[in-house]
């Protein structure tokens, strides 16, 4: 037997870590586990294939035997494509300002370790993504999380409320997972306002920038004096499907990007050649992403309109998630999901795995086929009718 | 032509079965405005016909295609179009096209069986005055037809849930 000096797992661990919540999707992987008949709708990923196109680059790179590191920023002509293709959300980023990381969760991870000192607050709206706050805490930082239901939106002055606790940084994913609100121009504009007063550095996760369906997406680096106070993340895994070739970017400020750069370089070198020859393609394979994007705006619209007629919810401005108030069925949100998959073998993620403030409220992934999503929102209005109590 | 009909148009070719309400809804334009693109498309015969693409190997009722690849002489009453229309109009033939190189015309023929078609080539196409020569290619498998994979999809191998 291995000697562990007789410590306690929790005394091997670092405090920081042992004391990390695991993620609340955890206990449903558990419950799925070997049954092959149910409906997922608990997918946060892309049910599109990756273009074959892309394929076919990735494939003959490996054949030419391209298997070796590339620099630590990443290839030459995936950050020039990246430069230009941002361009389409009004930033005028020079290639310069592009590292390529091993997907937005990297990129993430680089920045809040480039920018958080112990003590150091961070601002994190919630709903959100599982990660953000995490990665805060194991860089002993404070994140400070602001409960935005029911509209799911920061503003001026719920930003202002936060002025006391001092903020270095806010986080802020748009469209958003798992709400799928995002933001207007204007909106946009506020919450500068309100980093210029506050002197707040924003990390934009903007992976799902794409899948917008109101409108064009916006970064909020393109405003006015924003380009010094805002780190991009974007990435090929949602509009292009390549998540398991784990491609993500940042576009930084200089001296954000230095630091990022660093940090990289010793902890992951570069990103996956392979994933980066199919980024290459996927730029050129644009108009595919606009196929993609009809065929979930039609899902969108069929989700809302189903959904609406038994709950409360927001129109997803973008994203693949549908995050439907399912409080009037006096279910909690893991009551709710676990007895729908158990009694009508459809999976959702309750919405407190997304902050506390996620109660009541439960996150669908439309990124299934038309006729199994047809299925899946029958299947949820028989489970509402048979154990919930209804809408009003 | 304006970029919501090129966007009407490239819906229907997709799948020709979304109704008008469906493909408002996805482009965010009124159902009347999709009703108006897609009566002016087919009055004026830019959209031909809605058609499905069936694998017929599926239910055992596969047809036999061939194509057959022709030559023709040309005379001063009888040009390329005219043979063409000749061609075209036995309900046994799916397409007819003017090809460059060392054939004039690609024929794609559908038949109940082998002998069937190769009737119909010695028969209808061999005795057009014109045809100079015929070389029939049988269809032994299709993979792909009119952009559709013939053969399963890939299956989905992602996790149940993932955040």
């Amino acid at each position: 037997m291995r000697k562990t000096g007789g410590l306690p797992l929790s005394r091997r661990v670092a405090k920081r870590v042992d004391e990390l919540k695991p993620s609340g999707i955890r206990r449903f992987f558990d419950l799925v586990v070997g049954r092959d008949d149910i409906i997922s709708l608990g997918v946060g990923e892309p049910d599109f294939p990756v273009s074959w196109r892309i394929r076919e680059e990735m494939i003959y790179s490996l054949e030419k035997g391209y298997t070796s590191y590339t620099s630590n920023l990443g290839l030459p002509e995936l950050r020039e494509g990246i430069a230009e293709y941002y361009t389409r959300f009004g930033v005028k980023a020079l290639p310069e300002q592009v590292l390529i990381t091993s997907g937005v969760s990297e990129g993430v991870d680089l920045a809040i370790r480039t920018l958080i000192e112990p003590g150091d607050v961070a601002l994190i709206p919630e709903p959100c993504y599982v990660s953000y706050k995490p990665l805060v805490e194991i860089c002993g930082g404070e994140a400070v999380t602001i409960p935005t239901i029911p509209e799911f939106k920061l503003t001026y002055e719920i930003l202002m409320e936060y002025a006391d606790s001092k903020p270095k940084i806010l986080i802020l994913n748009y469209p958003s997972n798992p709400t799928g609100v995002s933001y207007t121009k204007k909106e946009l504009e506020e919450i500068a306002d309100a980093a210029n007063e506050l002197d707040l550095i924003i990390l934009s996760d903007e992976i799902y920038a794409e899948l917008t369906y109101t409108g064009k997406h916006v970064s909020l680096a393109s405003l006015n004096g924003m380009e010094d106070r805002v780190v991009i993340f974007n990435g090929f895994s949602k509009a292009f499907a390549m998540t398991g070739m784990r491609i993500g970017y940042v576009i930084a400020p200089p001296d954000i990007f230095a630091g990022m750069l660093k940090i990289h370089q010793y902890c992951m070198l570069c990103a996956p050649i392979t994933g980066q020859i199919g980024a290459v393609e996927a730029l050129k394979s644009l108009d595919e992403v606009d196929r993609v994007r009809a065929e979930y705006m039609r899902r969108r619209n069929f989700v809302y309109k189903k959904l609406s007629e038994i709950f409360e919810i927001k129109r997803p401005d973008g994203t693949f998630y549908a995050f439907p108030n399912i409080s009037s069925t006096g279910m909690s949100s893991e009551e709710f999901a676990e007895g729908l998959l158990m009694k009508k073998n459809v999976a959702v993620v309750p919405g407190n795995a997304f902050g506390e403030c996620g109660e009541g409220y439960v996150r669908l992934a439309f990124a299934v086929k038309f006729d199994k999503l047809k299925e899946a929102m029958e299947r949820i209005r028989e489970y509402v009718d048979e154990y919930g109590k209804g809408k009003g | 032509m304006d970029s919501e009909e090129l966007e009407v148009l490239k819906m229907l070719e997709e799948n020709s079965r979304m109704s008008n309400e469906e493909i408002a809804e996805v482009l965010a334009l009124p159902v009347e405005r999709v009703e108006e693109i897609v009566r002016k498309f087919e009055d004026e015969r830019v959209v031909l016909k809605y058609k499905a693409i069936v694998d017929w190997e599926k239910v055992q009722e596969d047809f036999v295609y061939a194509l057959i690849n022709v030559k023709v002489s040309l005379t001063r009453e009888r040009g390329y179009d005219d043979i063409a229309k000749r061609i075209a109009k036995f309900p046994e033939v799916h397409a007819v096209r003017l090809v460059s190189g060392e054939y004039d015309f690609q024929v794609v023929v559908r038949g109940k069986s082998l002998k069937d078609v190769a009737f119909f080539v010695a028969e209808k196409i061999s005795t057009i005055p014109e045809v100079r020569d015929t070389f029939t290619h049988f269809v032994l498998r299709t993979y792909k037809e009119e952009g559709v994979n013939l053969f399963s999809d890939e299956e989905d191998r992602r996790l149940a849930f993932v955040p």
